[in-house]
Parts: C-alpha cells; structure tokens; sequence
C-alpha cells in the first residue's frame, strides 16, 4: 500500500510538472489514435450508410461480418498488419514496419468496423422514418446518404467516440507493429505496458492517470457538445 | 407543341398485395389536370396506399401506372407529397425546402427566391432560420406544404394532411392547399373528414378493402351517394363494416 501511495504521489509529480517524457508518449499517442479515429470515420461512416440503405447480394453477411468484427483483438489486428508490412509481407517494400504510420494503419483496421457496424445500425433506423420523404422529394439511397448522416450527427458522434476509446486503449496493435520504440513509436498503452514490466510503477500510474484523463475529458466533451446541440436542433 | 403536363395520371388494372393478400384491388381510373379529388373510406380502405403507388413510392403487384408522356419532363419531377406526419430534417426551416429544391437541381438565385415565397405565403416567413424540429405539429406540416409548394407540382398528393390538428391549424393547412390548387397543381387528399372532403375536393373516391366503390362529383356524393356503403358511410354508419354483406344488406333495410 505504501509502495501504491508513493507510486500515486509521484504519479502526479510526473503529470503536474508536466514531464518531458509524459508529454512526448501522450501527444504521440493522441496524434496516433485521433489521426486514426478520422481515417476510419471517413471510411467507416459512409460505408455504414451504404450497408443500411443499399440492398445487394451478401448484405447479410457483411452485416454480421463488421459486427462481429466490433470486437476484434487487437493483437490479432497487430500480426496481420505486421504480416502486410514486413518486409516479406505484400506491403513489405514502404517500410512502414515500426513507424507510426504502422500504428494508424492498425488502428484504423481495428476502428473501422466499430464505426460502420454503429452508423449501419443508426442509419437503418434512420431510414425507417426518413424514407417516403426522402424518396418522395427524389432522394434513393443512394443521394439520401449525405442528409442521413448529417441528420444523425448527434448520435453518430457516440459511434465515433466508442472508436477513439478503442483506439487509445488498446495496446497489443500497436506493440507489435509499433514495437515501442523509445521517442517513435512509444505511446501511452505500451508505455505503461513496458513501465509495469519493469516495476517503475510511478510513470505507469501516471500515464495511466493522463489515459484515464483523456478519455473522459474527450467523451465529456463531446457529451456537452452533442446535448447543447441537440437541444439547439429539437 | 409539346405538352409539358405530366397529367392525366393513367391507372390499369392496379393492383397491390403483400404477402399474398391484395390491398390494393383492380383500379382502373384516370385523373387529368383540373378537378381536386378526395379519396375517403373507412381505416383499411387502402386510401394511403393507393396514394403512395399513384406517387411511387410502391410499385403495384400487377397493372400499370402511367404518365402522360412529355419530352423534357421526368413525372416524378413534377410531384410531390404531403405525409400524415411531416417528416423534417434536422436543420433550419429554410434549409428543409432547400434541400428539397437541390434535389430537383434548382438553381441557387431561384432556391432562395422560391424559399422567401412559399414560407412567405405559409406564413413561416418569421420561423425561417428556426430549426424545423422545433417548430409545432401544426408549423412542421405548414412547412411539409411549403416544401411541396416550393417544388412548384403538376400534382400533390396529401396524405391525411390535417389529421391530429385542431380546427385552426386545420383552416390554416386548408388555405394553404387551397392557395396550391389555384396555382394549378392538381389536388389528391385523402381524409377520415367529411367537412374537409366536402370543402377540399371537387370530386370524391370512395375505397373499401382495397376497392373503388364510387368516383362522383362532391356535391352529388353527399347528397345522394349511388353505393350503399358510401350512402351508410356519409350517414356516418361504422359499426358494422366487418359484417359479411348479406348481414350488410339487412342493416341498410333496417335503416331505409
């Protein structure tokens, strides 16, 4: 317990004198996981919307395909990535292996799917409502996309919230093809990972205190944001 | 010249089932420009129906619906509609008819002007920057006709426009339709309101179980509607429409 407290104690030593060392791993980190949070966005929200509004052979099974793969492990996520960009892999000659390159690209494999199984599941609802109006005023599915998505803005900001939150807590992706490297690709989950292993609990603590931190400040946000908005709009 | 009136709207041996039974029963009738007609009928008559394949937004099981045919006019171009519960997108009053109208690819210089005269006439003018969903029941279906009228139709469809709205929101929805009508689009409402039916429409469809039982003029179906249960339904006779048709026929003697 002693061991704990002076750990804390530290801990907030580290955070409160804002530590060379904390802010580095934390603002990689947040560039990582917010840069990776986008690209899946881009690609996860419209493809979300496509699954919903378009019927085409196989819909069912890609529909259970993003489902399932909402909980897909990262570590998982991490040796295929590993796979494609080693230098044996397919995508092996843009040395990408141990960047951070490599570490968006894994993060976005494993945020993708979350935010396309969330904006389909959103969408179809929506759709439900919208579809005689939209259609009546001459938007198919297809043109229909765009005011859907916009319309579901404020829901849809929890889909894109539930994909940071995967993406900043998740270690074993980026471990492996990140590799941890000290000042390049060391972020907070594998700093706390490697900090634990080596019984420097201080520092672990404290960038688990800035992890914990950020992400409720990020959902916070974006609650307050979302909930005045939507006050604004209905 | 080119006729550039998508109307008369044809219909052939319509009909419409789902999952084997037919709600939708042989149609065959027509309806050129000009007269306002009223589609009534008991719940379950298929008068929405009926007035979504007319829109297409459902495609009859068998027969056909046609257009007349113009050279540079798409007929769902030149129709709009008007649902029992207006559906508004989460955006301003003034963007909900814009989006409308970007749809049809209207220019911007004649959006922002059509949207100033259509909210302007409706009487919205003061909402305009209000997002739409905060607007009242009897405000967001103003705005739904708004947004129609903005599309300037050949034919507007109206879906139950007024119902769950009180008496002055009624006259309201009612002035407006009017107003549509007289710019020349051709009115199809349907309606549980016989008050309305009697003020909306110029002609009258009467529905039951997917069938038309008689298309009269107004003033002629209200006093003397030629089938018997068009006659008990204007007599405001309900009870028993689940009835088979000889029981039917013992409660009209009884009531003659």
């Amino acid at each position: 317990m002693n061991e704990f407290s002076k750990a804390v104690a530290v801990a907030f030593q580290l955070v409160l004198g804002l530590d060379h060392q904390l802010i580095e791993i934390v603002s990689l980190s947040l560039q990582i996981s917010v840069l990776a949070v986008i690209i899946a966005a881009f690609i996860g929200l419209p493809l979300g919307a496509a699954i919903a509004l378009f019927r085409f052979p196989g819909r069912m099974a890609i529909v259970v395909f993003f489902n399932a793969f909402m909980g897909l492990p990262p570590v998982v996520v991490g040796l295929i990535t590993y796979l494609l960009l080693s230098r044996s892999g397919t995508l092996g000659t843009l040395g990408l292996l141990f960047t951070p390159t490599a570490m968006i690209i894994a993060q976005v494999i494993l945020v993708t799917p979350i935010i396309a199984a969330l904006t389909r599941q959103l969408i179809e609802d929506l759709w439900i409502e919208y579809e005689d109006q939209l259609r009546s005023l001459g938007a198919g599915p297809g043109r229909a996309i765009t005011a859907l998505l916009w319309d579901g803005r404020f829901s849809l900001t929890t889909a894109i919230l539930a994909g940071f939150g995967r993406a900043s807590a998740e270690v074993g992706a980026v471990m492996i093809v990140g590799g941890n490297i000290d000042h390049v690709t060391r972020v907070m989950t594998t700093a706390i990972a490697l900090e634990v292993s080596k019984g420097d609990l201080a520092l672990a603590l404290g960038l688990g205190i800035v992890l914990l931190t950020l992400s409720v400040s990020v959902n916070g946000a974006a609650f307050l944001i979302n909930e005045t908005a939507r006050r604004r709009q209905s | 010249m080119v006729s550039t009136s998508i109307l008369p709207l044809q219909l052939d041996n319509v009909s419409f089932e789902v999952r084997g039974v037919r709600l939708i029963k042989d149609m065959s009738l027509s309806f050129p420009a000009g007269p306002r007609t009223a589609i009534i009928g008991p719940n379950g008559a298929g008068k929405s129906l009926f007035l979504r394949l007319c829109h297409g937004l459902l495609k009859p099981t068998s027969g056909v619906i046609s257009w007349a045919t113009t050279e540079d006019l798409n007929p769902s171009d030149a129709q709009a509609m008007v649902f029992q519960r207006p559906v508004m997108l989460r955006r301003s009053v003034a963007a909900n008819i814009d989006y409308a109208l970007k749809l049809r690819r209207i220019e911007r210089s004649e959006r922002i002007h059509r949207i100033d005269q259509v909210l302007g006439r409706a009487g919205l003018h003061r909402l305009k920057s209000q997002p739409a969903r905060t607007l009242s029941f009897g405000e967001q279906q103003k705005l739904a006709l708004a947004r129609a009228w903005a599309l300037k139709p050949q034919i507007l469809f109206l879906d139950e426009p007024t119902a769950s709205l009180d008496p002055a929101a009624t006259h309201a929805v009612e002035e407006i339709i009017d107003a549509i009508h007289a710019e020349g689009a051709h009115i199809i409402l349907t309606t549980h309101d016989l008050g309305q039916a009697r003020r909306l429409s110029d002609e009258v469809i009467f529905l039951h179980r997917g069938r038309m039982l008689e298309r009269t003029p107004s003033p002629e179906f209200f006093t003397q509607p030629r089938n018997d249960l068009a006659q008990a339904f204007v007599r405001g006779e309900l009870l028993w429409w689940n009835l088979g048709k000889d029981n039917r026929k013992n409660k009209l003697k009884q009531s003659n």
